[in-house]
């Protein structure tokens, strides 16, 4: 379990991120949601150690996240931003083998080989993996680095717009992955996501801010109302239950 | 071809070149001056082509740019201001300027020390990002620059061939006893980073996959810095400013291999360095008959690869 209290962060005096509260249990898939600017990716990356908070705590299994070191947290907590640009050729296997690394330090073991194996197969890429990653797709791609994630075995796992400029097969795939990491092996998986409608399919706790402030935050049913959305977005929502999922309308 | 193999042979021509320097004109009467003489010639290019290769391609790794090299800190213009200021308040004559032991110490420290107040003030601000310590580089290269063309337009005509001398790198003066003061200093500094290695493989991820796999990106870029600014100061006031070179031979390294390793690329950039310095200073001595400096081979050969590379981006 991963508790955020009070977590705030400004830039020349704006708040970007501002007392924000919540919990990313183990087990479920938590979403964050809210419009450009509301400061959701400050907080993941807050939370997951790549940026510095100016007040608040975050406590990662019950130690606060200053009192980790980097190596031993790796085993506990991985994060993917957006956008990766690498200015060196890896085949997906060797990306994907980059997961190992807080465990082997680059010394792979067969246990290690097995994990990538197993990484690789979850998110369909086996066939790829002599390919050089600036062969793949956007779409690949991003499946390889998620791999390298997955490979990583961590309890937390913090993703930044996962499916940003992907269609709609490899969103689909993506987040049934996600959904299984958190019901099978019972990982706490946290994102950071535009699309709703895919939020609320998929999570089971949505967080949804505005402005650096945090609006509202519960399960699905309690987030996905059409008098919560309309407020973030400040446009008019409709939404409906469609085969036990709630989605929302707002295109016109 | 396969790296390993493309590896040897790099190695080997390394090799031949080294012992071509060594051997040529042995004879059973001679060979105690010849070889006295040479061995600290060839240590030098052994061990400044070294240098030179490894810090570009870890400076390169950090900063996560591809034609960068550490001269952009401003370590050559800096080396080249303090000759110029050595002369212009000690005068010519002085044994700062003529004792190359002395001279040596006194570059090597001066630089170190600029570099660690730069670090120092770096890393302790909050607001870290490793391209405003590079603008700052670029600023005071450039400061550094002008101190120097103020300096040589203020002393006297014929002091000036004193500095001539250190603004152009060359292994035909080389003192043996300095040659031998840098061997272990610059073997630690190689050693350390093979052992950093498998770190800096990851660093290609960028500094946030970095992070989440467990690297303490600060760290290891401040430790990283300190071992460039080492290298290249000692490299720099043995030999002179060549880092022009590291650009060339990391450039062609990866151009010839495919692996990210760095264990590898080190090892790697290091044998393409030597075979550039050693073949450079080869042409010096029998080509031009040193009628010209290695330097002036190298910024030709490397600027005209440059271009080649440009050109050819362009068009792809």
């Amino acid at each position: 379990m991963i508790t955020v209290s009070g977590l705030s962060k400004k830039y020349n005096d704006k708040y970007v991120v501002n007392n924000v509260d919540a919990l990313f249990p183990l087990g479920k898939v938590t979403s964050i949601i809210g419009p450009n600017g509301a400061g959701k990716s400050t907080l993941l990356s807050m939370v997951s150690r790549l940026t510095e908070s100016d007040a608040g705590q975050v406590m990662i299994a019950d130690k606060p996240l200053d009192q980790w070191d980097s190596a031993s947290l790796a085993k506990r907590l991985s994060v993917l931003r957006q956008s990766n640009n690498i200015n060196m050729r890896f085949t997906v296997r060797e990306l994907v083998a980059f997961g190992r690394f807080p465990y082997s330090q680059g010394r792979l073991t067969k246990e290690d080989n097995s994990f990538i194996d197993r990484a690789m197969i979850n998110l369909d890429i086996t066939h790829l993996q002599d390919r050089y990653i600036d062969q793949l797709s956007g779409g690949q791609r991003q499946m390889a680095f998620i791999a390298m994630v997955v490979a990583q075995d961590t309890d937390y796992v913090f993703l930044d717009e996962p499916l940003n400029n992907l269609d709609i097969k490899h969103s689909v795939d993506i987040m049934k992955t996600l959904k299984k990491l958190a019901e099978k092996h019972h990982k706490a998986v946290v994102i950071v996501i535009h699309d709703i409608n895919f939020a609320s399919c998929y999570s089971d706790n949505i967080i949804a801010m505005k402005q650096g402030q945090l609006v509202k935050s519960g399960t699905v049913a309690e987030v996905i109302q059409e008098q919560v959305l309309s407020e973030i977005y400040e446009i008019p929502f409709k939404v409906q239950e469609v085969e036990g999922n709630r989605i929302s309308l707002y295109y016109r | 071809m396969r790296d390993p193999i493309k590896l040897f042979i790099i190695g080997a021509i390394a090799f031949i070149i080294c012992a071509l320097f060594l051997g040529k004109g042995l004879t059973i009467d001679n060979y105690q001056f010849f070889l006295s003489r040479r061995i600290p010639k060839v240590l030098a290019i052994i061990l400044s082509a070294m240098a030179i290769a490894s810090s570009s391609l870890i400076f390169q790794t950090v900063t996560n740019n591809r034609i960068l090299t550490p001269s952009i800190l401003g370590f050559d213009s800096l080396y080249v201001m303090i000759q110029v200021l050595l002369v212009a308040i000690f005068g010519g004559f002085s044994a700062v300027v003529i004792d190359s032991e002395m001279n040596f110490l006194l570059s090597t420290s001066i630089m170190t020390f600029c570099s660690m107040v730069l670090f120092h003030f770096y890393f302790k601000s909050r607001q870290r990002n490793i391209f405003t310590l590079l603008l700052i580089g670029v600023v005071l290269s450039s400061l550094f620059n002008s101190a120097t063309g103020f300096f040589t337009m203020v002393i006297d005509p014929d002091e000036f061939t004193y500095i001539q001398d250190s603004m152009f790198a060359s292994f035909n003066n080389i003192n043996a006893e300095l040659v031998y003061w840098c061997v272990v200093p610059l073997l630690l500094c190689f050693a350390y980073l093979i052992k950093l290695a498998n770190k800096l493989d990851v660093m290609w991820l960028g500094i946030d996959n970095a992070t989440s796999l467990g690297v303490d990106t600060q760290k290891l870029t401040m430790h990283i810095m300190f071992v460039i600014t080492l290298m290249v100061s000692i490299s720099t006031a043995l030999i002179g400013p060549v880092l022009f070179l590291g650009l060339i031979v990391v450039a062609l390294t990866r151009q010839l291999f495919r692996t990210y390793q760095h264990q590898f690329l080190l090892l790697a950039s290091a044998l393409v360095s030597i075979v550039m310095l050693a073949g450079g200073q080869w042409m010096v001595e029998n080509l031009f008959n040193f009628n010209t400096t290695i330097s002036v081979i190298i910024n030709f050969l490397g600027g005209g690869y440059f271009l080649f590379l440009l050109m050819k981006h362009k068009f792809d």
